[in-house]
């Protein structure tokens, strides 16, 4: 059995799934903001016993914490030192008081193109312990090409700070702004997620389960949740891929899709390919910033059941604010969720408030309640399909750097909609009719959220860089940079490549029968000096792709 | 920095799988060191920064500005349809007022393709810049234009599409042609006979530095374009003036490539040459970005980078001075230089051998033109490639006056094919858009 537990903002969800991946169990508590333990406890304490207690093999879950942390500001104060050398004006890097700015940096090739300053280094490790800084973010230009500079600044502090966190750990990718914010957030929320770890291992251990805890990340797939404790800001957006990850176990398209949570305040949108969900191309944001954390890729527009509808110069608004509940709930405002009680959509509310909701706004433009009513769904709807209909074509129109890719690149075309959210089955009829789309409308929506985390698999990604010219061979993730033959080939890096995924997503946690591996770059170039080749180029990356864990054939239990 | 932030368009195709020939310096990674360098600046993701796909041009497109032998298909690849269609983008971006500016960071380059083309000279096959420019005309009308080619090779193929063109000013800053492929571009080159002065070449000695370039863009392109006042500024922005450039001889950096930019201020920037690729390129496209998009560039520097090892010598700033001198007066006198060279003839000829280095192709041919006050002039090319290929083409100015249109479709439908020496007869009618072929 697994069990499934999803820590929102609102409610806190948990599901037992049985070998087949049914539902034999689900509850809904109120998330208790200021302890989410509490609110762990409360909802699993409700449908598990003693029996499932024992079949139970493996727990996971998907939280709000580390968001939250860093919405509501609840980080530690972060040291940040920087190596960036020439390039963008060192003060738009800078991400708070506590960086500083020292010499040495990298270049794209991977080489040391000036070196540290011990006793720079020294200087600025001292000024931030002064300040009683515990927690230090060391970041490099081009690290994921040579971590070696950052490794030498962080053994020239070793012991000074409670806590460093490396730049070239937390993604292959390049962008060095990026890179910094990453690494910020990460040291930021270091503490207070591995106190939240230790908490939820206590927790399982006092209810007496040896099954291993699993936590949901930003992209979608799940990592043993001691292992998440390096890298604590890969569960940041863990609630929205959970979203996500719960529509896809809730249905079994190989398709391209679309996938609408609309909720109260804000419609979240996400796009499958062939089945599978989009990752944002270089990593998500988060309150603004642009990070290298790979995650899920949502649009959220403030268009929802309780927007505000409202006349405005003789336009039709609806949203982005939300001022309360639909007046057909005691609201202050008309919104969507009124006219869909006036339309008969619904069975929810006091249909009468909902109807005089609709005469106030009527009035204003001199239609009956009912006309009234029909105007707002169709702009809720239409305003929901061109938000969809945009991010489309932004995906499909996103740049492409080969010929190949510009001709015959994939273009998404979803044939399915799937909505989940309160006013789901009240629109998805119709917003399938405008973007040409058969609706769905998924099972146990009302927990999908705890589901797709419960199914989710273990995900992870390396990236591998070999230059045959300089003969060394880098995996960045993996902290990796070894000497190589000169006549290393790319079928070699494409062995090593797997080779090393697989270890890691071992270490992580991954089950072997979901260890199903996609090379998502492989690229090689010559290197040429005049006019004869001296060496070869050759980047791969490697990804275990978002998905769900597969049950066994038997039906039995997934070991 | 001479200007707030600005909003940039950025048109970017390193097109990964195409080369010229596996060791050809216009090959696979030619950007691909650019590229890490920009990513990894995070420049993409700059609030003022935009980046596009880029679009394929058409035939049409193409037909609009060359002839090519026997057709579009024969001489042009996708990449090349991609690479115009990607300074299209850029400029479209630009015209309907998206961005500010915008730079088409793409590849293969164009500025050596002239008006006729039988194949592949200096790495290019059509001209993207002069696509760019017809698709301006055609889709948001006549602009007076003018081309800033910064490229360390002599813009020939620019040069020649624009040759007779009173509405576009084609500036070529270069290292001298008696020392660089193609060889040409010396001041005397200054326009054909309805467009006198509207070609300035500017040959730099090898090894100007920074101080050189520089003091030609202040004391020469600038005032020149001040009296041309131009609708469009288009930088054709060659890289091959890097101080470590394998295949020329200049001094020129990553930094003052940012500075030209930001004092010339072009609202189209296309990528041209410039095979230092490892180098170079990484910090001049970052340097022109930050330059286009108003922001900081001061810290933009090569990892080598050395002013007092690249600085000029005196005798080479004394000659660009008096260089720059020479041609300013030039350009003052041009209407007295026009008189002299138009006379009183209604036609002008000239007779030239193109050579195609990149696909071994002597051309021969002769061009003539119709002396005209009212528009560029209607012009006559007979071609002959290999001593094989021989064609005939007619081709009526953008903005053509009533008798150099008649004189067009006269020849034209006094010419049938068979009947003579030609393969094919070519009639190109830039005024309404129209290519015939017989």
């Amino acid at each position: 059995m697994i069990l499934g537990i999803d820590v929102g903002g609102t409610h806190t969800d948990a599901v037992l799934l049985n070998g087949r991946f049914e539902v034999v169990a689900s509850a809904k508590v109120l998330t208790n903001p200021e302890n989410l333990i509490v609110s762990f406890r409360e909802a699993t304490s409700r449908i598990l016993n003693g029996g499932d207690l024992k079949q139970l093999e493996r727990i996971v879950l998907s939280t709000t914490m580390s968001t939250n942390a860093i919405v509501q500001n609840r980080v530690d104060r972060v040291g940040m030192i920087l190596a960036g050398g020439p390039g963008l004006a060192p003060e738009t890097l800078r991400i708070n008081e506590d960086t500083r700015f020292i010499s040495g940096y990298v270049s794209h090739r991977g080489l040391e193109a000036a070196g540290t300053d011990e006793r720079e280094v020294r200087d600025a490790a001292d000024s931030l312990k002064k300040k009683g800084i515990r927690h230090l973010g060391i970041v490099g230009k081009f690290s994921t090409r040579n971590p070696g500079l950052e490794q030498r600044i962080g053994d020239l502090v070793e012991g000074d700070f409670e806590h460093l966190s490396f730049g070239h750990r937390m993604s292959g990718n390049l962008n060095y702004p990026r890179r910094i914010a990453t690494t910020y957030l990460n040291a930021a929320i270091w503490r207070v997620y591995n106190r939240f770890v230790e908490d939820i291992l206590r927790f399982t251990a006092e209810i007496g389960t040896t099954a291993p805890v699993y936590i949901l990340k930003a992209d979608g797939g799940t990592s043993e949740i001691s292992q998440s404790a390096k890298y604590p800001v890969g569960t940041i957006l863990s609630g929205p891929a959970a979203s996500i990850m719960g529509i896809l176990s809730l249905t079994t398209g190989k398709e391209d899709a679309v996938a609408l949570d609309i909720g109260g305040t804000t419609t979240d949108i996400a796009l499958f390919a062939d089945g599978v969900p989009l990752l944002e191309p270089f990593g998500v944001t988060i309150e603004g910033r642009k990070t290298l954390v790979r995650g899920l890729q949502t649009r959220s527009i403030g268009v929802a059941g309780d927007s505000r509808v409202r006349w405005e110069q003789g336009e039709l608004r609806v949203g982005p604010e939300r001022e309360g509940p639909a007046m057909a709930f005691g609201g202050p405002f008309p919104t969507p969720t009124d006219a869909m009680i006036v339309l008969g959509l619904t069975k929810i509310g006091d249909r009468e408030k909902a109807a005089a909701a609709m005469e106030i706004l009527g009035g204003e433009a001199n239609a009956s309640p009912g006309e009234t009513a029909r105007i707002v769904f169709e702009k809720t709807c239409g305003l929901i399909a061109d938000a969809v209909r945009e991010v489309l074509d932004e995906i499909n129109n996103k740049p492409v750097y080969t010929i190949h890719e510009m001709l015959e690149g994939k273009v998404i075309e979803p044939k399915v909609l799937y909505v989940v959210g309160g006013p789901a089955e009240a629109m998805a009829p119709r917003l399938g009719e405008m973007l040409g789309c058969r609706p769905g409308l998924p099972k146990h929506a009302e927990v999908a959220n705890a589901v797709g985390a419960a199914l989710a698999r273990t995900t992870t990604e390396i990236t591998l860089l070999a230059d045959t010219e300089k003969k060394i061979l880098t995996i960045v993730e993996e902290g990796i940079r070894q000497d190589i033959p000169g006549r290393f080939s790319r079928d070699d890096a494409l062995f090593i490549c797997r080779e090393k995924l697989l270890e890691r997503a071992l270490k992580m946690g991954a089950r072997e029968e979901d260890l199903i591996m996609e090379i998502i770059e492989d690229q090689e170039f010559n290197m040429v000096r005049g006019f004869y080749t001296t060496g070869k180029n050759i980047r791969i990356k490697a990804q275990i792709k978002p998905g769900l864990i597969s049950p066994r054939k038997d039906g039995g239990t997934p070991s | 920095m001479t200007a707030g932030k600005r909003k940039t368009g950025l048109v970017f195709f390193p097109a990964f799988d195409w080369a010229i020939s596996p060791t050809h310096p216009e090959r696979e990674e030619r950007l691909l060191y650019t590229q890490d360098q920009v990513f990894e600046e995070g420049l993409l993701d700059l609030d003022n920064i935009f980046e596009f796909k880029p679009g394929i041009a058409t035939k049409e497109d193409v037909e609009r500005v060359h002839i090519c032998v026997p057709d579009v298909e024969r001489v042009t690849t996708e990449s090349h349809m991609i690479s115009a269609g990607g300074a299209i983008t850029a400029a479209d971006k630009v015209m309907s007022g998206e961005v500010d500016n915008a730079f088409a960071l793409v590849r293969p380059p164009g500025h050596h393709a002239m008006r006729i083309v039988h194949g592949a000279r200096g790495f290019c096959n059509i001209n993207i810049e002069a696509v760019m420019i017809e698709h301006i005309r055609r889709k948001y009308g006549r602009r007076r234009i003018a081309i800033v080619d910064t490229d360390c090779h002599h813009g020939d193929g620019t040069q020649d599409i624009f040759w007779h063109d009173p509405d576009t000013l084609f500036i070529s800053i270069h290292q001298d042609g008696r020392t660089l492929y193609p060889g040409s571009g010396f001041p005397e080159e200054f326009g054909g006979p309805n467009a006198v002065g509207m070609t300035v070449n500017i040959p730099l000695p090898p090894q100007t530095s920074e101080e050189g370039f520089l003091y030609v863009l202040d004391h020469l392109i600038l005032p020149i374009l001040d009296d041309f006042k131009p609708d469009l500024v288009i930088n054709s922005a060659g890289q091959d003036n890097h101080y470590t450039d394998p295949i020329t001889d200049m001094q020129f950096t990553a930094q003052g490539y940012a500075r030209l930019n930001d004092r010339l201020s072009p609202d189209i920037a296309v990528l041209e040459g410039g095979y230092s690729v490892e180098t170079a390129l990484p910090y001049i496209n970052v340097g022109i970005i930050l330059a286009m998009a108003g922001l900081d560039y001061s810290q933009v520097r090569e990892p080598d980078y050395d002013p007092e090892r690249i600085r000029q010598s005196a005798d080479t700033t004394r000659y660009i001075e008096r260089l720059s001198e020479g041609i300013l007066g030039l350009w003052k006198r041009r209407e007295e230089q026009k008189r002299k060279i138009r006379r009183d003839s209604e036609f002008i000829r000239r007779r030239r051998s193109v050579y195609y280095d990149t696909d071994h192709i002597s051309e021969e041919q002769t061009e003539e033109v119709r002396v005209c006050d009212d528009c560029g002039g209607l012009v006559t090319i007979d071609s002959t490639a290999n001593h094989a290929t021989r064609i005939f083409a007619v081709v009526v100015p953008g903005g053509s006056c009533p008798a150099c249109r008649r004189k067009g479709e006269e020849i034209y439908g006094s010419r049938s094919r068979g009947d003579g020496p030609y393969q094919h007869i070519y009639f190109q009618d830039r005024d309404r858009d129209l290519y015939l072929v017989k």
